[in-house]
């Protein structure tokens, strides 16, 4: 990026603005259906990111892999983390956001902050942040896009349990970190 | 004939297979970046009032998903029972939920989301992808001290029509009117907290939500597929295999099935609890056919090196449990040719038996007690008799996903 940047490639495209949430709405929800109808599949993302994880335990320490159930079952003995729809999920998701970013003229080294933190402090926050989520995730066996997005096209009573949980988790914190965003 | 989803590992192999998904991936990054889920302070704001993308975008992409969804399977040409639906652990998922909800208000973004951020530069994106990462090492180094809580509370394949009780059209329908009127009360949230005129909106977003609530409507009108409608759409492949008898797996054949360790064998008996406590094979299982719904939901959930064989006093009730679990997409369904009589006309030399005068699949032996799976032809020892069958059992693999979602 930072090549195509200096080359000047980018700069040639002005920033476009996002599109009408129900526009986009309509369009994440065609690619929704489209993925139940073809593949049986909704969207996910924590777990693609999760093998990825694995994988690099797998290269450091096989034997540790081994010796803990949750890990086996994706990484045991000849067991390719990798072998998973929704890593290269993951991986058609990078490219899909980075190619949007191209043509929309939103690719950009920038930190996104409320006005009162400094981008260090606001690094550290999205860290710690991530580690909740990452955790959060894993023990609800999926994230907004596996459970909430996938689960709840299909109806399954966990998923929107899980999303009530999510936004209420969130509004009831929201107050107390005003500070962060606003 | 109900053709989608397809079996893209067979069709295409598992390269295939991944590039479809990749594409598919490609599509959802897309998405999600142009509508601005690549922006943490874009995505914070929901939860100060001022900008409820996220919620307009997550809602209207599950109410269009849904409504596809449930029309095309509706219509015939999509099998929603081969569709992964995240199973139900409640309160695993619930507590995990509002982890989630605090690293998102803490940290700006949710994992998908911050995929987008850090492939378009976000520097924050790239940390929170970082602490993912490390948030999702800590769960798998610590969650053998909370197994039991991880795997508590679950429920299965349980879905919202199956918990109110209404049919799957209603509760589509009522789920699009309500995430309607929570878009229009969001807009007015905008309008109050984060000063955007509701006026300045597009005119036709009204006429979308028409379009919306008339093709929920009509999901409601052409009603999901009932079990004749599923057994139709296979009678004609499914009913020849039963004709030219390919399923029906001779007493031999089941004998050496069941002392085969490679495979596991649920064996169902369709017969009477009187017939059943006269005699019937070792570890059978005896199931009355108001029960099938139920052992259906079981099985399809078990290993995929499972036959399971079902048998009745001779073949009538074994056939219609068959033609039952296989409408329901249970894989590896086989029926024991000749049924019970014959198993103990081959094995059950040692019963004193005597011949009954044959009826409609009831018992055609006369036992002279009733000794359940003590018999020695309970489970005769294979190198006892020699087994002579041309085998008939092909495992067959599951079409639908087994491990899906976040898996």
């Amino acid at each position: 990026m930072m090549t195509m940047q200096s080359a000047g490639l980018l700069k040639t495209r002005a920033t476009k603005p996002y599109l009408n949430p129900y526009v986009g709405g309509l369009f994440l929800g065609l690619v929704l259906f489209t993925a139940f109808f073809i593949t049986g599949n909704g969207l996910g993302a924590s777990g693609g990111l999760n093998r990825l994880v694995v994988l690099v335990q797998d290269a450091i320490s096989p034997e540790h892999v081994d010796s803990v159930p949750y890990l086996l079952s994706m990484a045991g003995g000849d067991r390719n983390p990798l072998n998973s729809w929704v890593v290269w999920m993951v991986f058609g998701a990078l490219g899909g956001g980075f190619m949007s970013g191209f043509f929309n003229g939103r690719l950009k080294f920038e930190t996104n902050k409320g006005p009162q933190i400094t981008k260090r402090q606001r690094w550290l926050l999205a860290f710690i942040g991530g580690m909740f989520m990452g955790y959060g995730a894993r023990l609800a066996r999926g994230c907004t896009s596996g459970q909430g997005l996938s689960g709840g096209a299909v109806l399954s009573v966990g998923s929107w349990a899980f999303m009530l949980a999510v936004f209420a988790g969130a509004y009831a914190l929201a107050y107390f970190v005003r500070r962060v965003w606003n | 004939m109900e053709t989608f989803p397809l079996a893209l590992t067979t069709l295409l192999g598992s390269t295939g297979a991944f590039v479809i998904y990749a594409i598919i991936g490609f599509a959802f990054g897309y998405a999600l970046e142009s509508s601005g889920f690549g922006n943490s302070t874009k995505l914070a704001a929901q939860f100060y009032f001022k900008d409820l993308t996220v919620f307009k975008v997550m809602f209207t992409a599950i109410i269009v998903a849904m409504v596809g969804i449930f029309a095309a399977s509706g219509l015939g040409i999509l099998d929603y029972s081969l569709l992964w639906v995240n199973p139900t652990y409640l309160w695993p998922g619930i507590v995990g939920g509002l982890i989630m909800g605090v690293g998102f208000i803490i940290g700006g973004f949710c994992p998908g989301t911050s995929l987008v951020a850090l492939a378009t530069g976000k520097i924050d994106g790239i940390f929170f992808v970082g602490g993912v990462l490390f948030g999702i090492f800590i769960f798998g180094e610590t969650v053998s001290y909370i197994e039991p809580f991880f795997n508590s509370s679950y429920m299965g394949r349980f879905t919202l029509p199956e918990w109110l009780g209404l049919p799957t059209g209603t509760v589509v329908l009522l789920i699009v009117i309500g995430a309607l009127a929570l878009f229009l009360g969001a807009e007015y949230l905008e309008q109050v907290v984060g000063n955007k005129p509701m006026a300045e909106l597009p005119k036709w977003r009204f006429g979308s939500a028409g379009a919306l609530i008339a093709a929920a409507v009509l999901v409601v009108l052409i009603g999901q597929p009932n079990h004749d409608d599923r057994w139709n759409n296979i009678a004609e492949t499914m009913g020849q295999k039963l004709a030219d008898r390919q399923v029906q797996i001779t007493p031999d054949e089941l004998l050496h099935t069941i002392w085969d360790e490679s495979l596991q064998t649920v064996l169902i008996d369709m017969r009477s609890e009187t017939d059943f406590n006269q005699f019937h094979l070792v570890d059978a299982v005896n199931v009355a056919s108001e029960q099938l719904g139920q052992i259906a939901k079981e099985l399809q959930s078990i290993a995929p090196n499972t036959v399971v064989v079902l048998m009745s006093n001779d073949e009538l009730a074994a056939t219609a449990a068959w033609k039952f679990l296989v409408a329901e997409r249970v894989v590896n369904v086989y029926l024991l040719e000749g049924g019970v009589n014959a198993w103990l006309g081959r094995f059950g030399e040692d019963l004193m038996l005597q011949s009954q005068t044959d009826g409609d699949d009831s018992m055609g032996w006369l036992l002279p007690m009733a000794l359940g799976d003590r018999w020695a032809a309970s489970l005769p020892h294979p190198e006892a008799y020699a087994l002579l069958f041309d085998p008939k059992i092909k495992l067959e693999l599951k079409r639908g996903p087994v491990a899906g979602g976040c898996g």
